[in-house]
């Protein structure tokens, strides 16, 4: 039901972002989903990929503050409103939502979207209650490989 | 390219600066005189005085020659530090008219204090250090010095007056009525930290503002070191004299030492203060002309008499004879120190305190960096942490919040504006043993 995300600490440089992407990429880590925020100084990259565990260790052991977080893959519908409806139903229900993205899932009409909810727990409960799908993280996964 | 100016018929000397001139066997009679007065003050109102004297088995009666100074125990940042607040005093509170503060190395500030007779002795040396950059009666001497607990300010400020000039006091900051002040008022003379000059400088350059169209003659200057460059282009761009000055809180607050019309070494006014370079790792006194660190002692001070205090500032004195006259010995200009500490915007700053801010906040201390730039002639200070696994969030706003509390903490200890950046692990330089903690990129 949950996802776990890792961020990475980037200083706002130029070309600074390529090099954890490198890593991975050597490793042949695929980046599942990916939103970076960032300010004038640094950035906050942010990733899902499959090996969690193993992407975690590599960019840890080669110097990147690392961190590891739950969030929550939700099935919307592919159509203007699909994504209205969610927002609607987690204000509701007062759910904080920190920040959110979109995931690259194929399938015909239908769209991921990776949200960072202040309480996930809570989240996940009233959006299955609401009637919202909320995606099985190994399927998931699978489905993007 | 500097401006004529007029001169009064006492030819820029005033009545105050008689002990300058003093002949050296005289001058050395009364320091002599002044230190075994001090000497035995320390000795019968300050137990730490006592006690160190006690254990190095001496009594102020064993000093009967001025190079017996050199058997006293030193004073420290430390000691004031650990005696804080009024540890070090040598007069009750009912003798003590006025006391300041300047920034230590804890958050704590060092406490200083002075009865009436110290603040003539201030407002005299303060006098002597303007007649010596060649001001007096007349001279209209905006006072750009912090007021407050700063010494900089009211130091200046009594000088000045007591000179004859017409003192303005506008203190620090606010630099568009610096610039309307300077240009309404007919100013001669500022006196202002060097940096603080150069961006009214700037500010002025913007406003379209030429200074040396204005009335403006001299620039009195201290409370951080300043280069030889920096000096010739205030001198050029404002079309004035820049002096450089002297002084610590500890000592007295400005006025411990001043430049004279050959701009070639600062005057001690060593009838009040009586210098030492010694070699800054074994404290065995140097000769004249050998570079070391300048160790001070108050040959006057009531309230608060200094023996030996280590200023940690690097100089050597000046063996030659100076052909303004003064008989006072002179030391080189000060360009750097022998610990780690800084000066910026006229505050002493340790890496220390910048620590002590990094723990209060994080728990653990993270590695850091100290950056002093200077942008449009005003010293920056930014302080690069590395994020630490325990601070790092995957959300923005926690982020800021980290870095806003760290700016915070360090701006608390330190009452400066400082810039913080959070930056990644191991990108700051580590050499072997102890990390750089202070770039000084001013050029100064």
């Amino acid at each position: 039901m949950k996802l776990q995300q890792i961020s990475v600490f980037l200083e706002n440089r130029s070309g600074h972002l390529a090099e954890p992407l490198d890593l991975l990429a050597r490793e042949g880590i695929n980046i599942l989903g990916l939103s970076l925020a960032d300010t004038a100084e640094f950035g906050i990259l942010r990733l899902i990929v499959r090996d969690w565990g193993r992407a975690e260790s590599l960019l840890r052991e080669a110097g990147w503050v690392v961190k590891l977080t739950e969030v929550v893959p939700v099935d919307v519908e592919d159509h203007p409103g699909g994504l209205a409806a969610v927002l609607r139903s987690a204000g509701e229900a007062d759910l904080k939502i920190e920040y959110m993205y979109a995931f690259s899932l194929r399938h015909p009409g239908r769209a991921a979207l990776i949200f960072r909810f202040a309480e996930p727990d809570r989240a996940v409960a009233h959006l299955t209650r609401a009637g919202f799908r909320v995606l099985e993280a190994e399927p998931l996964l699978a489905a993007v490989e | 390219m500097l401006k004529e100016r007029w001169n009064d018929a006492a030819g820029g000397f005033h009545p105050a600066s008689a002990p300058d001139f003093l002949p050296l066997e005289r001058l050395r009679e009364v320091q002599l005189r002044r230190l075994r007065a001090v000497v035995q003050r320390a000795y019968d109102h300050v137990d730490l005085v006592r006690q160190r004297m006690q254990e190095k088995d001496i009594t102020p009666q064993d000093i009967r020659d001025l190079s017996d100074i050199a058997h006293l125990p030193f004073t420290t940042k430390a000691d004031l530090r650990d005696t804080y607040p009024f540890g070090l005093f040598a007069s009750p509170m009912g003798e003590i008219v006025r006391l300041h503060a300047s920034s230590g190395t804890t958050g704590k500030p060092i406490v200083v204090a002075y009865t009436r007779e110290d603040l003539e002795v201030w407002a005299e040396v303060m006098t002597r250090t303007f007649a010596s950059c060649g001001l007096h009666r007349g001279d209209i001497v905006q006072n750009a010095f912090g007021y407050g607990l700063f010494t900089g300010g009211l130091g200046a400020h009594y000088g000045a007056e007591a000179l004859g000039a017409t003192v303005i006091p506008v203190s620090g900051g606010n630099t568009e009525r610096q610039l309307m002040v300077m240009q309404d008022f007919n100013v001669t003379a500022m006196c202002a930290t060097p940096s603080y000059f150069l961006h009214i400088l700037d500010r002025a350059a913007d406003m379209g503002i030429d200074l040396r169209d204005l009335p403006l003659h001299t620039g009195v200057f201290g409370a951080e070191p300043w280069s030889d460059a920096m000096r010739r282009r205030i001198e050029m761009e404002a079309g004035i004299r820049a002096y450089d000055i002297y002084g610590l809180s500890e000592i007295i607050g400005p006025g411990v030492a001043s430049e004279c019309s050959e701009q070639h070494g600062l005057h001690i006014f060593e009838d009040h203060f009586y210098p030492e370079v010694i070699d800054p790792d074994t404290g065995e006194p140097l000769p004249d002309g050998v570079e070391g660190e300048l160790v001070l002692t108050t040959l006057s001070k009531q309230a608060m008499p200094i023996l030996r205090y280590r200023t940690r500032d690097i100089t050597r004195i000046i063996p030659e004879t100076c052909a303004c006259g003064r008989t006072t010995r002179r030391f080189q200009r000060v360009g750097r120190r022998s610990d780690d500490m800084f000066i910026i915007r006229g505050v002493n700053v340790f890496p220390s305190q910048v620590e002590a801010a990094l723990l209060q906040v994080e728990g653990t201390l993270p590695h850091y960096q100290i950056i002093l730039t200077r942008d449009n002639g005003l010293d920056q200070m930014t302080v690069e942490v590395e994020v630490t696994p325990e601070v790092f969030s995957d959300q923005v706003r926690a982020l800021e919040d980290v870095r806003a509390a760290l700016a915070k903490a360090i701006e608390h200890i330190l009452g400066i504006r400082v810039g913080l950046r959070l930056v990644e692990p191991r990108s700051l330089a580590r050499s072997e043993g102890k990390a750089r903690r202070v770039i000084d990129r001013r050029d100064i």
